[in-house]
């Protein structure tokens, strides 16, 4: 039941740090997460899922909001340490169109925008 | 009263505390008990500190014991009002009397001490109750395990006749069997039997029981011959309050006669061209009295005609307002199938509509059925089907609160774990099992905490099936749109409605269902591989 986002920089990028579980509960934690990213001036923001347990229909559509937020500003997004099985709802979802998916944190900062 | 006192002999200025459970582990002290109706126990519950042993007055056993034990002090350890231990000093060294600072040390201390046992206790108990709910888990998959190897993998294969078999164990093995015996003198040996009790001790029952008749069988040819001497096998090695209820017949394929002997078992039914008879033959269950004699009866199956056995499985299942299904419906269902029909099918769907979708299996469901082909029919049309066996694994019911469908995600894999789906397979069940109870708590149920998701886990040896049912019944289903991540992402959709899409994608079949009063959404995943179009069926194990 719990969720926590925070948000630290990392060069040009701002790196969104994702506990828990991301379900309905965690609606606001995460677009408040975006919004402190976004005004940070970051142009790219990684969203890092090590952490996270469980993602469920409802924290894919969150993902879709933050998503759209992005696009609108011309913000990328990628995405890190996400589970084989999150990865392919990732791909079920067509989320990787849009979003780049890096295996750990250290590739996602180091790859070329 | 629950807890147990302990009066302990009690050495000078050493306090010992009485703990009732760790007492039992023994020590050197002599240990003595208080009887639950012993009024000391209520003189502690309620005394406001220490309590002088030598100048209590009360016509109380325990008193006596302590005194003897040379008690002088005796400190009550209460919790939230529950007297919990008792801590028993004996004389000072010194001889003189407990001062009040003593008392006073004494009152701090067990004050401290009683929340701090009462925690520890508690902890034990969870424990132990956890290591029950372990124990008993492990229990069921054996019992599983038992019940399916000894159940026949094959058909019996002979012209002019099918035969189909059905099992349906509940959650707790209920210990019913089938058995198909190739004889030695060219006949088939049909056994159906239903061992009392459940679980791994019927389960037990019900091996040795089969693997007795399949022996006999080879040497006796008379059904009722056999019956006997299983049951003088049987009665010196049954467990006391157990018995098994049997039926054994035997088909002369050629000429269509059975001969067939009943030990206590229900009557299988014979469908004729114009009515059913019941086939009846007496004789005791099983394992009850040694030297039982088991009436024989024969009957001749003309081409066409069909015979049912099943265990009380189906007639004693009840409906939501209690009724049973009954005998009576049995007839009827045989009365009414038609040839072309699998009576097996037609009997469960009868069952299902009669239980209504929220049943709660009561007990294991075992049919057997035989057929002669019609003359016309030609033998290699038929012959088909297989022994279906299907192993009730779980029967869930979870309220309606959301976030609740964690909790049934992770019953559901904690129940599959014996299957052997590989972790990627599981992951993908997780999911669709979490979106379908969420589905079902959100929409079917509107979040009323009163209503129940209702789940069973069923698993046959190619299939696992999961019924998610809801009380959302004769309500149009919301969500029916595929979403369209270009549409979303453009504000022409909602960012939502991904449940049903991601349940489609994660398992091998999903059925949605309604009737007037329940939705229900199956999701199948195959097992073992070689299943039809399985998306992602190559990494099953």
């Amino acid at each position: 039941m719990s969720f926590e986002a925070s948000v630290r920089p990392v060069g040009e990028l701002a790196v969104i740090d994702l506990t828990g579980e991301i379900d309905a509960n965690a609606d606001e934690g995460l677009n408040r997460a975006y919004a402190e990213a976004e005004a940070a001036g970051a142009k790219t923001v990684l969203l890092n899922f090590g952490e996270v347990t469980y993602i469920n229909s409802t924290g894919i559509a969150l993902i879709v909001g933050v998503l759209a937020q992005a696009r609108k500003q011309g913000t990328s997004l990628r995405a890190c340490g996400l589970s084989d099985h999150y990865r392919e709802i990732f791909e079920i979802t067509r989320l990787v169109d849009f979003v780049n998916i890096y295996d750990d944190e250290a590739s996602a900062v180091g790859a070329a925008s | 009263m629950r807890t147990r006192r302990d009066g302990q002999r009690a050495s000078p200025d050493t306090p010992t505390t009485a703990e009732p459970e760790a007492a039992s582990g023994g020590g050197t002290a002599s240990l003595a008990n208080i009887a639950p109706d012993d009024p000391i126990l209520a003189y502690f519950q309620s005394a406001p500190g220490p309590v002088e042993i030598d100048k209590l007055k009360l016509d109380s056993p325990a008193l006596e014991a302590l005194r003897d034990a040379g008690v002088k002090l005796a400190v009550p350890l209460v919790s939230q009002g529950e007297l919990i231990g008792v801590l028993n000093l004996g004389p000072r060294l010194s001889e003189q009397d407990y001062s009040a600072d003593d008392r006073k040390l004494l009152d701090n201390l067990a004050a401290q001490a009683a929340p701090a046992l009462r925690v520890a206790q508690l902890v034990r108990e969870q424990e132990a109750e956890a290591r029950r709910r372990e124990r008993y888990e492990r229990e069921l998959e054996i019992a599983h395990l038992i019940q399916q190897n000894f159940l026949p993998r094959h058909l019996p294969q002979l012209e002019g006749w099918t035969f189909g078999a059905f099992y349906r164990s509940m959650r707790e093995v209920g210990g019913d069997f089938y058995d198909f015996i190739e004889l030695p003198y060219g006949g088939v040996g049909i056994v159906i039997g239903d061992v009392t009790d459940k679980g791994v001790p019927a389960s037990l029952v019900m091996a040795s029981t089969r693997s007795v008749i399949r022996s006999v069988a080879q040497r006796i040819g008379q059904p009722g011959k056999v019956l006997e001497e299983v049951n003088d096998q049987l009665c010196p090695e049954m467990p006391p309050k157990m018995f098994v209820t049997c039926l054994y017949a035997v088909l002369e394929p050629h000429s269509g006669r059975m001969v067939y002997a009943n030990a206590g078992h229900n009557l299988p039914y014979l469908k004729r061209t114009d009515c059913v008879d019941e086939l009846r033959a007496r004789g005791m269950p099983l394992g009850l009295l040694p030297g039982s004699n088991y009436e024989e009866s024969e009957v001749t199956l003309d081409a066409g005609e069909t015979v049912l056995f099943t265990t009380d499985g189906i007639a004693e299942a009840h409906d939501q307002t209690g009724e049973m299904f009954g005998c009576p419906r049995i007839i009827e269902v045989v009365t009414e199938f038609e040839r072309g029909e699998d009576l097996r099918d037609v009997l469960l769907e009868e069952l299902n509509r009669f239980t209504g979708a929220a049943w709660e299996q009561e007990d294991d469901i075992t049919m057997v059925t035989l057929e002669r082909h019609p003359y016309e029919q030609s033998d290699f049309e038929r012959n088909e089907a297989a022994p279906i066996t299907v192993t009730r694994l779980a029967d869930l019911q979870i309220p309606s609160e959301p976030g609740n469908e964690r909790l049934a995600m992770q019953r559901v894999a904690d129940v599959v774990a014996s299957i052997g789906l590989t972790t990627t397979r599981l992951d993908k069940l997780k999911t669709a099992v979490a979106e379908a109870t969420m589905n079902a708590i959100e929409h079917g149920n509107q979040n009323n905490p009163e209503l129940n998701v209702h789940i069973t886990v069923e698993s046959t040896e190619d299939r696992l099936t999961i019924r998610v049912v809801d009380h959302g019944g004769g309500r149009e289903i919301p969500e029916s749109t595929a979403p369209d991540l270009d549409l979303k992402l453009a504000g022409e959709q909602t960012p939502r409605g991904w449940g049903l899409f991601l349940i489609k994608n994660m398992v091998d079949e999903m059925h949605v269902s309604s009737d007037e009063e329940h939705h229900t959404i199956e999701l199948v995943m195959y097992l073992g591989g070689g299943a039809p179009a399985s998306p992602g069926g190559e990494d099953v194990i």
